[in-house]
């Protein structure tokens, strides 16, 4: 019972951080169809970000003693950091190519990632980057489980960024913008929206979902490399499919669900076919269920 | 109000306009009918600024707007309900609105916009929290106008409003165009039901594979027999 509940617990974990990076995926391909393979390198670079200013912040001696603080700087200069990257890269690699044929803009996608980490390998170094501090380890007991502070802390974030996403994706002007931008890019334009605007717009707010995402894991493992956003990039576009990609809360349910399988199936059957189950997966459905868990479609009248 | 002159536009290699001239006088309806492929829609999209310029000009209320982007041109006061309605359908009917009147900045502006519309449409007051998508033909259109007069517009670009609608609707949707005009509002209306249309407008331009090849008084237009037989299905 309580390696169930631990699993749980940490799979719940990984798949919140699955969650929020599947989000920019699944936000991105809604709005202009585009699979973003370069929004892993985006995560990543938010997990720099994040090091570097817990670094700079323990040389100057401000860490340990306001740890709190420091985290919550971290996270916001990631947020800042991986906005201008997000916005940037939408404004260099995919707004000139908006009328080119589908292959190109994919082609500059996986461009971009590849250019993303080898520029991140050679200003930062090849090797792990590894956290300055250490972070309290004392959890709280749960039914015979221990939920690590860090732990608590993926959780909580995860769950507000979420619904602070859904609101304003929901509630907001922008966030409606959006969703009809999402639905008939020509008609948006027609009845004033700023379609070009809107699209940076979906960029920043996914990068800056996949920066918290960056800063939490260096935070959760201690030690990152430049290598990191390929393969989490590769688990949350799966959990953008799994949930049916282009769906908001697709992604927050496929991102969870991916999370507590690798996480079950690690402990039960074998961790060294981790990564496998995931993958296992993403092939499964494409051949299955290419539109994924919630990727159904509401009746349209003509 | 709206000027086009030798206007040029292409989908691809194909040129789809191949120079039209035609303008559209405040208060008027101006009509612009033709066969599927004429490029009547192709027409109302270049001057919406969701088609290229490859040659010519379009000015609107003296100044020339050709290259603007769709927002810009729908914030100088020209709004299009386009073919086949194009509702946001997994948008509610208020949704709908709301975006239609995206450029509305202040919240009392837009609240005031849809009261407006919904005194206009009151069956869109009714459904305003349905998914746009569940409304019937009729229904639809109405968002769609609707929507279009949200955006406070001095010329409505209207493509085929009677498209896929009963008799009855059609009959209803031409007298709320009517309306419209007599309140004030400049009318550019694509129609393939050119006898409707021309009784409706005041002056028509017919459309032949990118060309326009007859303009007049729409009263004219109705007793010329080119017209007559091509477009109102008459015979010798």
């Amino acid at each position: 019972m309580d390696i169930l509940l631990q699993q749980l617990i940490n799979g719940l974990t990984l798949g919140a951080v699955y969650a929020l990076i599947a989000l920019g995926y699944t936000m991105v391909y809604g709005i202009i169809e585009l699979i973003n393979f370069a929004h892993g390198e985006i995560y990543m670079i938010g997990a720099y970000v994040g090091i570097i200013v817990l670094t700079l912040l323990t040389v100057i001696g401000f860490a340990p003693a306001h740890l709190a603080l420091a985290i919550f700087l971290a996270l916001l200069a990631a947020m800042l950091v991986c906005a201008a990257y997000g916005y940037t890269l939408e404004r260099v690699a995919y707004r000139p190519l908006r009328s080119a044929p589908r292959l190109s803009p994919l082609i500059s996608a996986v461009g971009m990632s590849i250019f993303l980490q080898n520029y991140v390998m050679l200003t930062q170094g090849s090797a792990d980057k590894v956290l300055p501090l250490a972070l309290p380890t004392e959890g709280i007991a749960l039914m015979g489980a221990q939920v690590s502070p860090m732990q608590g802390f993926i959780l909580l974030t995860s769950v507000a960024l979420m619904a602070a996403l859904t609101l304003f994706i929901r509630k907001t002007r922008l966030g409606k913008a959006m969703r009809a931008t999402a639905q008939d890019r020509t008609m948006a334009a027609l009845v004033g929206i700023p379609v070009d605007r809107i699209i940076a717009t979906t960029f920043v707010v996914g990068s800056i979902l996949a920066a918290v995402a960056g800063v939490m894991v260096a935070l959760y493992y201690g030690s990152i490399n430049f290598f990191i956003g390929y393969s989490a990039g590769l688990k949350a576009f799966t959990a953008a499919v799994l949930g049916g990609i282009g769906n908001i809360p697709g992604a927050m349910v496929g991102g969870v669900l991916l999370g507590l399988l690798e996480s079950l199936g690690a402990s039960y059957v074998s961790s060294e076919y981790k990564d496998a189950f995931a993958f296992g997966i993403l092939i499964l459905l494409l051949i299955f269920r290419p539109q994924g868990l919630l990727g159904e479609r509401v009746p349209e009248k003509v | 109000m709206l000027e086009l002159r030798d206007l040029v536009s292409a989908y691809g290699p194909i040129q789809a306009l191949k120079g039209i001239s035609l303008r559209v006088e405040e208060g008027e309806i101006v009509a612009l009918i033709g066969a599927n492929g004429a490029g009547k829609s192709t027409t109302l999209m270049t001057i919406s600024g969701a088609r290229p310029v490859l040659r010519g000009t379009i000015r609107f209320a003296g100044e020339a707007i050709a290259g603007d982007p769709p927002h810009v041109i729908v914030a100088r006061g020209i709004a299009q309900v386009p073919e086949g309605r194009r509702i946001f359908s997994r948008l509610t009917v208020r949704e709908n609105l709301e975006m239609g009147g995206f450029l509305q900045r202040t919240r009392s502006a837009l609240e005031e916009d849809l009261k407006r519309v919904f005194s206009a449409f009151p069956v869109l007051r009714e459904r305003q929290v349905q998914l746009g998508g569940t409304l019937s033909g009729g229904e639809q259109q109405m968002l769609a106008i609707g929507r279009a007069l949200m955006a406070r517009p001095r010329l409505l670009l209207l493509d085929e409003p009677s498209l896929g609608l009963a008799p009855i609707l059609v009959q209803h949707i031409f007298r709320i165009i009517r309306d419209l005009n007599r309140q004030g509002l400049t009318i550019l209306l694509v129609e393939q039901n050119a006898r409707a249309a021309l009784q409706l407008a005041r002056r028509a331009y017919v459309l032949e594979t990118g060309r326009v090849t007859l303009e007049g008084e729409a009263a004219a237009l109705l007793q010329d027999s080119r017209v007559r037989r091509a477009y109102l299905g008459e015979g010798e």
